[in-house]
Protein backbone atom coordinates (compact mmCIF):
# COMPACT_ATOMS: atom_id res chain seq x y z
CA UNK A 1 0.00 0.00 0.00
CA UNK A 2 1.58 3.11 -0.99
CA UNK A 3 0.60 6.67 -2.77
CA UNK A 4 2.74 8.20 -5.39
CA UNK A 5 2.00 11.82 -5.87
CA UNK A 6 2.40 14.03 -8.89
CA UNK A 7 4.13 17.11 -7.79
CA UNK A 8 2.02 19.63 -9.12
CA UNK A 9 -1.21 17.84 -7.51
CA UNK A 10 1.32 17.70 -3.98
CA UNK A 11 1.58 21.58 -4.66
CA UNK A 12 -2.32 22.34 -5.23
CA UNK A 13 -3.36 20.58 -2.11
CA UNK A 14 -0.76 22.63 0.26
CA UNK A 15 -1.24 25.83 -1.82
CA UNK A 16 -4.84 24.98 -0.95
CA UNK A 17 -4.24 24.46 2.56
CA UNK A 18 -2.14 27.46 3.04
CA UNK A 19 -4.60 29.99 1.65
CA UNK A 20 -7.79 28.75 3.27
CA UNK A 21 -6.26 28.27 6.87
CA UNK A 22 -7.62 28.82 9.82
CA UNK A 23 -10.45 27.08 8.06
CA UNK A 24 -10.57 23.13 6.62
CA UNK A 25 -10.13 22.65 2.99
CA UNK A 26 -11.36 20.11 1.15
CA UNK A 27 -11.11 17.94 -2.26
CA UNK A 28 -10.59 14.86 -4.62
CA UNK A 29 -7.91 12.98 -5.54
CA UNK A 30 -7.72 11.55 -9.09
CA UNK A 31 -5.29 9.40 -10.79
CA UNK A 32 -4.68 5.88 -11.39
CA UNK A 33 -5.27 2.38 -9.23
CA UNK A 34 -2.12 0.30 -9.81
CA UNK A 35 0.26 -1.83 -7.54
CA UNK A 36 1.20 1.60 -6.36
CA UNK A 37 -1.41 4.24 -6.35
CA UNK A 38 -0.72 7.06 -8.79
CA UNK A 39 -2.27 10.32 -7.91
CA UNK A 40 -2.31 12.36 -10.72
CA UNK A 41 -4.63 15.62 -10.20
CA UNK A 42 -5.60 17.48 -7.14
CA UNK A 43 -9.15 19.38 -7.80
CA UNK A 44 -10.18 21.72 -5.10
CA UNK A 45 -14.17 21.53 -3.77
CA UNK A 46 -15.78 23.86 -1.65
CA UNK A 47 -15.78 23.17 2.45
CA UNK A 48 -20.03 22.88 2.35
CA UNK A 49 -20.19 23.02 6.26
CA UNK A 50 -22.38 25.24 7.93
CA UNK A 51 -20.99 27.41 10.99
CA UNK A 52 -17.54 27.14 11.90
CA UNK A 53 -15.27 25.40 8.76
CA UNK A 54 -12.20 25.45 11.52
CA UNK A 55 -12.65 21.91 12.76
CA UNK A 56 -14.99 20.10 10.26
CA UNK A 57 -15.54 19.85 6.78
CA UNK A 58 -18.26 18.80 4.76
CA UNK A 59 -18.55 17.83 0.79
CA UNK A 60 -22.46 18.46 -0.87
CA UNK A 61 -23.53 15.11 -2.35
CA UNK A 62 -23.89 17.15 -5.42
CA UNK A 63 -19.84 17.80 -5.57
CA UNK A 64 -19.35 14.25 -5.08
CA UNK A 65 -21.65 13.22 -8.01
CA UNK A 66 -19.74 15.99 -9.87
CA UNK A 67 -16.41 13.97 -8.67
CA UNK A 68 -17.81 10.99 -10.06
CA UNK A 69 -18.43 12.02 -13.28
CA UNK A 70 -15.69 13.98 -14.02
CA UNK A 71 -13.25 10.18 -12.97
CA UNK A 72 -15.58 8.88 -16.04
CA UNK A 73 -15.28 11.33 -18.62
CA UNK A 74 -11.22 11.69 -18.02
CA UNK A 75 -11.11 7.79 -17.37
CA UNK A 76 -9.62 7.98 -13.99
CA UNK A 77 -10.29 6.63 -11.38
CA UNK A 78 -11.59 8.57 -8.35
CA UNK A 79 -8.91 7.83 -6.05
CA UNK A 80 -9.61 9.67 -2.29
CA UNK A 81 -10.37 12.87 -0.54
CA UNK A 82 -7.74 15.62 1.05
CA UNK A 83 -8.54 17.92 3.69
CA UNK A 84 -6.40 20.27 6.06
CA UNK A 85 -6.31 19.87 9.98
CA UNK A 86 -5.58 23.77 10.66
CA UNK A 87 -3.26 23.49 14.14
CA UNK A 88 -3.56 19.96 14.59
CA UNK A 89 -1.72 17.14 13.45
CA UNK A 90 -1.89 14.89 10.13
CA UNK A 91 -3.82 12.22 11.59
CA UNK A 92 -7.42 11.29 11.19
CA UNK A 93 -9.84 11.90 13.98
CA UNK A 94 -12.53 9.60 15.21
CA UNK A 95 -14.92 11.41 13.67
CA UNK A 96 -12.94 11.10 10.04
CA UNK A 97 -12.95 6.93 11.08
CA UNK A 98 -16.22 6.73 11.35
CA UNK A 99 -17.74 8.27 8.49
CA UNK A 100 -15.21 6.69 6.36
CA UNK A 101 -15.34 4.98 3.27
CA UNK A 102 -13.56 1.55 2.06
CA UNK A 103 -10.43 1.63 -0.04
CA UNK A 104 -10.14 5.55 -0.53
CA UNK A 105 -7.17 7.35 0.42
CA UNK A 106 -7.66 10.31 3.01
CA UNK A 107 -5.07 12.54 2.89
CA UNK A 108 -4.49 14.84 6.03
CA UNK A 109 -2.53 18.55 5.99
CA UNK A 110 -1.08 19.37 9.01
CA UNK A 111 -1.18 23.24 8.96
CA UNK A 112 0.70 24.83 11.53
CA UNK A 113 0.05 29.12 11.83
CA UNK A 114 -0.49 28.91 8.39
CA UNK A 115 2.15 26.95 6.76
CA UNK A 116 2.25 23.34 5.89
CA UNK A 117 4.25 21.24 8.29
CA UNK A 118 2.57 17.75 7.06
CA UNK A 119 1.05 15.44 4.80
CA UNK A 120 0.11 12.22 5.96
CA UNK A 121 -2.24 9.38 3.76
CA UNK A 122 -4.33 6.99 5.35
CA UNK A 123 -7.03 4.22 4.51
CA UNK A 124 -9.21 1.86 6.02
CA UNK A 125 -8.41 -1.90 6.91
CA UNK A 126 -11.13 -4.41 6.69
CA UNK A 127 -11.58 -3.87 10.27
CA UNK A 128 -12.50 -0.21 9.84
CA UNK A 129 -9.40 1.45 11.52
CA UNK A 130 -7.47 3.56 9.65
CA UNK A 131 -3.77 2.44 8.47
CA UNK A 132 -0.92 5.09 7.36
CA UNK A 133 -0.36 4.66 3.17
CA UNK A 134 3.14 6.17 2.74
CA UNK A 135 3.08 8.23 -0.20
CA UNK A 136 5.94 9.87 -2.19
CA UNK A 137 5.94 12.66 -4.00
CA UNK A 138 7.56 11.91 -7.79
CA UNK A 139 6.86 12.15 -11.37
CA UNK A 140 4.34 9.61 -12.43
CA UNK A 141 5.51 7.01 -14.81
CA UNK A 142 1.48 5.60 -15.29
CA UNK A 143 0.76 4.58 -19.34
CA UNK A 144 -2.15 6.61 -18.76
CA UNK A 145 -1.79 10.25 -20.33
CA UNK A 146 -2.69 13.27 -17.92
CA UNK A 147 -5.61 15.09 -18.88
CA UNK B 1 -34.43 -2.14 -15.62
CA UNK B 2 -33.74 0.18 -13.05
CA UNK B 3 -30.52 1.23 -12.17
CA UNK B 4 -28.08 1.49 -9.39
CA UNK B 5 -24.79 3.41 -10.17
CA UNK B 6 -22.20 2.37 -7.95
CA UNK B 7 -19.53 5.02 -6.47
CA UNK B 8 -16.04 4.31 -6.79
CA UNK B 9 -15.06 3.28 -2.71
CA UNK B 10 -18.13 0.54 -3.35
CA UNK B 11 -16.92 -1.09 -6.63
CA UNK B 12 -13.98 -3.58 -4.57
CA UNK B 13 -17.71 -5.14 -3.41
CA UNK B 14 -19.09 -5.59 -6.74
CA UNK B 15 -16.50 -6.79 -9.37
CA UNK B 16 -15.54 -3.08 -10.11
CA UNK B 17 -19.09 -2.78 -11.73
CA UNK B 18 -20.21 0.88 -11.84
CA UNK B 19 -23.63 0.33 -13.04
CA UNK B 20 -25.81 -2.67 -11.64
CA UNK B 21 -29.07 -3.21 -13.32
CA UNK B 22 -32.04 -4.51 -11.69
CA UNK B 23 -36.18 -5.58 -12.38
CA UNK B 24 -37.08 -4.86 -8.79
CA UNK B 25 -39.52 -2.41 -8.75
CA UNK B 26 -39.33 -1.07 -5.50
CA UNK B 27 -36.26 0.59 -3.94
CA UNK B 28 -35.81 -1.43 -1.28
CA UNK B 29 -35.96 -4.36 -3.37
CA UNK B 30 -33.54 -3.22 -6.02
CA UNK B 31 -30.99 -2.58 -2.93
CA UNK B 32 -31.96 -5.90 -1.39
CA UNK B 33 -30.74 -7.70 -5.06
CA UNK B 34 -27.68 -5.32 -5.17
CA UNK B 35 -26.70 -6.75 -1.71
CA UNK B 36 -27.73 -10.20 -2.17
CA UNK B 37 -25.61 -10.60 -5.46
CA UNK B 38 -22.22 -8.82 -3.85
CA UNK B 39 -22.80 -9.48 0.02
CA UNK B 40 -19.58 -7.46 0.90
CA UNK B 41 -21.83 -4.25 -0.13
CA UNK B 42 -24.21 -4.80 2.87
CA UNK B 43 -22.01 -3.78 6.03
CA UNK B 44 -20.91 -0.55 4.12
CA UNK B 45 -24.57 0.66 3.02
CA UNK B 46 -26.35 -0.91 5.93
CA UNK B 47 -25.69 -0.05 9.97
CA UNK B 48 -25.84 -2.91 12.51
CA UNK B 49 -29.48 -1.95 12.58
CA UNK B 50 -30.37 -2.46 9.02
CA UNK B 51 -30.73 0.96 8.01
CA UNK B 52 -28.99 2.84 5.75
CA UNK B 53 -25.77 4.20 7.10
CA UNK B 54 -26.75 8.06 8.12
CA UNK B 55 -23.26 9.04 5.77
CA UNK B 56 -24.83 7.25 3.40
CA UNK B 57 -27.24 9.06 0.67
CA UNK B 58 -29.32 7.87 -1.51
CA UNK B 59 -30.43 10.08 -4.61
CA UNK B 60 -32.86 9.75 -7.58
CA UNK B 61 -31.75 11.94 -10.35
CA UNK B 62 -31.26 14.91 -8.79
CA UNK B 63 -33.53 14.38 -5.93
CA UNK B 64 -32.06 12.78 -2.25
CA UNK B 65 -34.72 9.65 -1.65
CA UNK B 66 -35.13 9.06 2.34
CA UNK B 67 -34.51 5.92 2.61
CA UNK B 68 -37.57 5.22 5.33
CA UNK B 69 -39.29 5.74 2.04
CA UNK B 70 -37.38 3.11 -0.02
CA UNK B 71 -40.04 0.02 0.47
CA UNK B 72 -42.78 1.98 -1.22
CA UNK B 73 -40.67 3.80 -3.71
CA UNK B 74 -41.18 2.59 -6.86
CA UNK B 75 -39.04 2.31 -9.76
CA UNK B 76 -39.26 2.24 -13.33
CA UNK B 77 -37.53 0.97 -16.14
CA UNK B 78 -36.06 4.23 -16.63
CA UNK B 79 -34.88 5.16 -12.96
CA UNK B 80 -31.63 5.76 -12.40
CA UNK B 81 -30.47 5.16 -8.55
CA UNK B 82 -27.46 6.79 -7.14
CA UNK B 83 -25.79 5.60 -4.20
CA UNK B 84 -23.75 8.97 -2.47
CA UNK B 85 -21.23 9.02 0.63
CA UNK B 86 -21.67 12.27 2.45
CA UNK B 87 -17.65 12.97 2.31
CA UNK B 88 -17.01 15.00 5.88
CA UNK B 89 -14.54 15.03 8.58
CA UNK B 90 -11.86 16.89 10.41
CA UNK B 91 -10.44 17.61 13.30
CA UNK B 92 -12.58 18.70 16.36
CA UNK B 93 -10.58 19.52 18.96
CA UNK B 94 -12.02 18.44 21.94
CA UNK B 95 -11.91 14.54 20.72
CA UNK B 96 -9.07 12.02 20.32
CA UNK B 97 -7.55 10.81 17.52
CA UNK B 98 -8.57 7.77 15.81
CA UNK B 99 -7.04 4.43 16.46
CA UNK B 100 -4.61 4.29 14.11
CA UNK B 101 -1.43 2.19 12.40
CA UNK B 102 1.65 3.55 11.11
CA UNK B 103 3.17 2.84 7.74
Amino acid sequence: MKLNIAPQAYQNMQDHAESDYPKECCGFLYGQEEEIRQLQISRRVVNAREGDQRRRFQIDPKDYQEAEEYALIHDLDLLGVYHSHPDHPAVPSEHDREIAMPWFSYLIISVQDGNVTATRSWRLNERHEFGEEPIEITELLTDKPKT
Amino acid sequence: MATIIIPTPLRKYTAQKRRFETRENTLSGALEQLMEEHPQVRQNLLDDEGKVRSYIKLYIGDEEVNPDESRTFQLDENTEISIVPAIAGGYQSAEQPAEYSTG
